[in-house]
């Protein structure tokens, strides 16, 4: 099962390390990793999807707990996040095909970032489903490069997670 | 100009005087010049190991003892990854020591220099917490947060990365009374609602039984434990590193449990319907003694709440300082018998306790050990290191008032005579004795010197069988087949000890044993005694 944990950490050098050290040395899985910092410049926010059963996700929150960088933890329920991913997709696209990629990029709320003679690249910012089919619908025209980053995640509503 | 500027370094010491640490352990080199240029002018003691591993370990023995941080130092690079092994040996057993370290310069770092180690990420899966200085302004500052971090909550190495010319620079120094960390803040007193939980759970049941772990030592809780025993006659167990918590004389003590335990402390434990664990982490060679519980009310009290639940699926957890949480609890529980659960237990252990046979042409260990109950003080210190010398130790050593040491989560061999000197250091006025095997003595032999340079009165018996005993067995049982135990070509201990000036003698028939051991213990100086043991003997009872 798929957790989404934030994480705020002081903003020092080595805390990212001592993160992924420990998710790597206690064989927990990590799906997806963000770093950020956050209004406030002394702290930073780390989002992770990781995978696990409920006895790993509490081992995980309290593992997380006892690094000394870490300043609070919390898993919330998909149903109440939240989640964005950001995705960079350049596709080929001959000057033929440029008006039916337009229109998915109209029907997907994609941005069309940049574009050459021979290709097309599309922005989408969403939640990870969203950017799967995004994805399968490029992928006939041909997908030259894919960049995406790892899931950033707020708590729907008023409930917030600060120090 | 103040007389608050000067150098890092000397701020260094400044900052150990500061925090009371009268001895520090350590191996000198370049790395680490300017500190210990300091240190040498200063009236802190600095004993100086014959291997860096040795210091962290005599570090984690005197932190044993005096439930402060040791302080351990090595130079960059080697020195620094010697530590290693040490570090993570405090680590697993939840010990407090800081840990000091010289670093290339600052401007060299990450240019693969001379000596160079990236010592604060190659310990990071050992530490509770490590520093890098780069900023000579904040080095009190660090010192003291890696005092305050390794000692509260669940104690640990912390380490603080120097490089060379951070020390030469200056500092303005002020050492911080208070700590403030805001995301560490480590939780001590007990849930109420969970500690009315635990005595109700307590006048519920019939068989109760508490297991008490190291961390009863951590958080001082001797007393406490044994009030709680004594009041609700609760019949009481230990983990390996909980040894010497309580008295083993006392009748409602019944040893060691797990895979190396005895008799009445497994049967105890699946036959209990309430289980108490007390500072206990339920590290794997334990939990083999939980593996049948059904019904079993089981109550976990540990200050880590990452140990509740990890291993052992828990009823009722409480998380907090033990001896704060037992205080809580004995104000609200009350006087019980548990008679015939008691006398069940006292059978069973009656009924499976054996005395070692004489063995003809050699030793029996464990008759060694029982011999050498008769002759320590009763406040002495025991270090066990690891292997067989270790069970036959833990199962066969008679303390009331006396400590047991041993590297008992990370099984890490040379850890007794570096532990003892330490232990030593920490209270010179009890017997030290260290026991180890002939595997271990070779790891470690080359810290006789360190005992005798600084007059370090600590004794030590070597089993001596030509065999890593422990591994053997394990290829006995489940390869049917010996593999590299066989370690004949072993030096003559005995004249390995004169060679470094001190008195050995050597036991071949438990009949010498008496008079041995009476010989080692009235000298005052160090003493080695080889004791000749069955090559057959076990480590199980």
């Amino acid at each position: 099962m798929k957790h989404t944990i934030s994480v705020l950490v002081e903003n020092h050098a080595g805390v990212l390390a001592r993160v992924a050290g420990l998710f790597a040395r206690r064989a927990y899985n990590i799906d997806s990793l963000a770093v950020g910092v956050t209004a406030d410049e002394n702290v930073s926010r780390i989002t992770i999807v990781a995978d696990g059963d409920d006895y790993i996700l509490e081992q995980i929150l309290k593992q997380l707990n006892k690094l000394i960088d870490v300043i609070k933890v919390r898993a919330v329920n998909e149903s109440e996040l939240l989640t964005r991913e950001l995705v960079l997709v350049k596709v080929n696209c001959t000057p033929a095909q440029r008006s039916e990629l337009i229109s998915i990029a109209k029907i997907t709320e994609a941005k069309i970032s940049d574009i050459s003679l021979n290709t097309i690249t599309l922005e989408l910012s969403d939640y990870s489903n969203k950017i799967k089919t995004f994805e399968e619908l490029l992928r006939p025209y041909g997908i030259k490069e894919i960049v995406r980053t790892g899931t950033v995640a707020i708590q729907r509503g008023s409930a917030s997670l600060t120090i | 100009m103040s007389e608050n500027i000067m150098t890092v370094a000397r701020a260094m010491v400044e900052c150990l005087k500061a925090e009371g640490v009268k001895h520090v352990f350590g191996y000198p080199g370049a790395a680490i010049c300017p500190f210990y240029d300091e240190l040498i002018s200063s009236d802190i003691e600095h004993i100086l190991v014959r291997h860096e591993v040795n210091g962290g370990h005599a570090a984690s023995g005197y932190a044993r003892m005096t439930g402060k941080a040791g302080v351990c130092i090595a130079t960059s690079g080697p020195g620094a990854l010697n530590l290693i092994t040490a570090i993570a040996t405090a680590y697993m057993d939840s010990i407090p020591i800081v840990a000091i370290t010289g670093q290339v310069n600052s401007d060299q770092i990450g240019r693969d220099v001379f000596q160079e180690a990236d010592i604060t990420g190659s310990a990071e899966p050992f530490v509770k917490h490590s520093y890098i200085v780069k900023d000579p302004s904040s080095i009190c500052d660090i010192i003291k947060k890696a005092f305050y971090i390794a000692e509260t909550g669940r104690p640990g190495p912390v380490l603080i990365d120097v490089p060379m010319d951070v020390q030469d620079m200056e500092c303005e120094f002020f050492y911080p009374e208070k700590v403030e960390i805001r995301s560490y803040k480590p939780t001590t007193e007990g849930n109420k609602l969970q500690i009315k939980r635990v005595a109700d759970a307590i006048l519920k049941a019939d068989r109760p039984l508490i297991c008490a772990g190291g961390g009863v030592f951590l958080s001082g809780a001797k007393d406490e434990l044994k009030q709680l025993v004594h009041i609700c006659n609760i019949p009481v167990i230990n983990t390996m590193m909980g040894l010497s918590n309580i008295d083993m004389s006392d009748e409602l003590y019944f040893g060691m449990m797990g895979m190396h335990g005895v008799k009445a402390a497994n049967y105890a434990v699946s036959h209990c319907d309430l289980l108490i664990l007390l500072g206990a982490r339920m590290g794997d060679r334990a939990v083999v003694a939980l593996k049948d519980l059904k019904n079993t009310t089981i109550i976990h009290i540990d200050i880590d709440p990452a140990e509740i639940g990890k291993n052992v699926e828990v009823t009722t957890p409480v998380v907090g300082d033990i001896k704060k949480i037992l205080t809580q609890l004995l104000a609200v529980i009350r006087e019980e018998k548990h008679t015939e659960w008691i006398n069940e237990l006292s059978e069973i252990r009656s009924s499976s306790e054996t005395v070692p046979e004489t063995r003809k042409d050699a030793v029996n260990p464990k008759q060694f050990i029982q011999t050498l109950n008769s002759h320590i003080e009763k406040d002495a210190v025991i270090v066990a290191d690891v292997g067989s010398n270790q069970i036959w130790t833990a199962n066969n050593i008679r303390l009331t008032e006396g400590r047991f040491l041993t590297a008992g989560g990370m099984g890490t061999m040379g850890y007794s005579l570096p532990a003892a000197i330490g232990a030593k250091k920490a209270c010179p006025d009890r017997q030290v004795v260290a026991l180890c095997g002939d595997g271990s003595m070779q790891m470690q032999f080359m810290e006789l010197a360190t005992a005798v340079q600084h007059g370090i009165n600590v004794k030590l018996v070597v089993f001596v069988n030509n065999y890593l005993g422990m591994v053997r067995e394990l290829q006995d049982k489940l390869y049917s087949r010996q593999i590299a135990v066989d370690i004949t070509g072993s030096p003559c201990f005995d004249m390995i000890a004169q060679a470094y000036g001190i008195k050995a003698e050597n036991v071949t028939d438990i009949s010498q044993a008496d008079q041995a051991i009476r010989n080692m213990l009235s000298s005052d100086r160090p003493y080695l005694l080889q004791v000749f043991v069955d090559k057959e003997e076990k480590s199980i009872i």
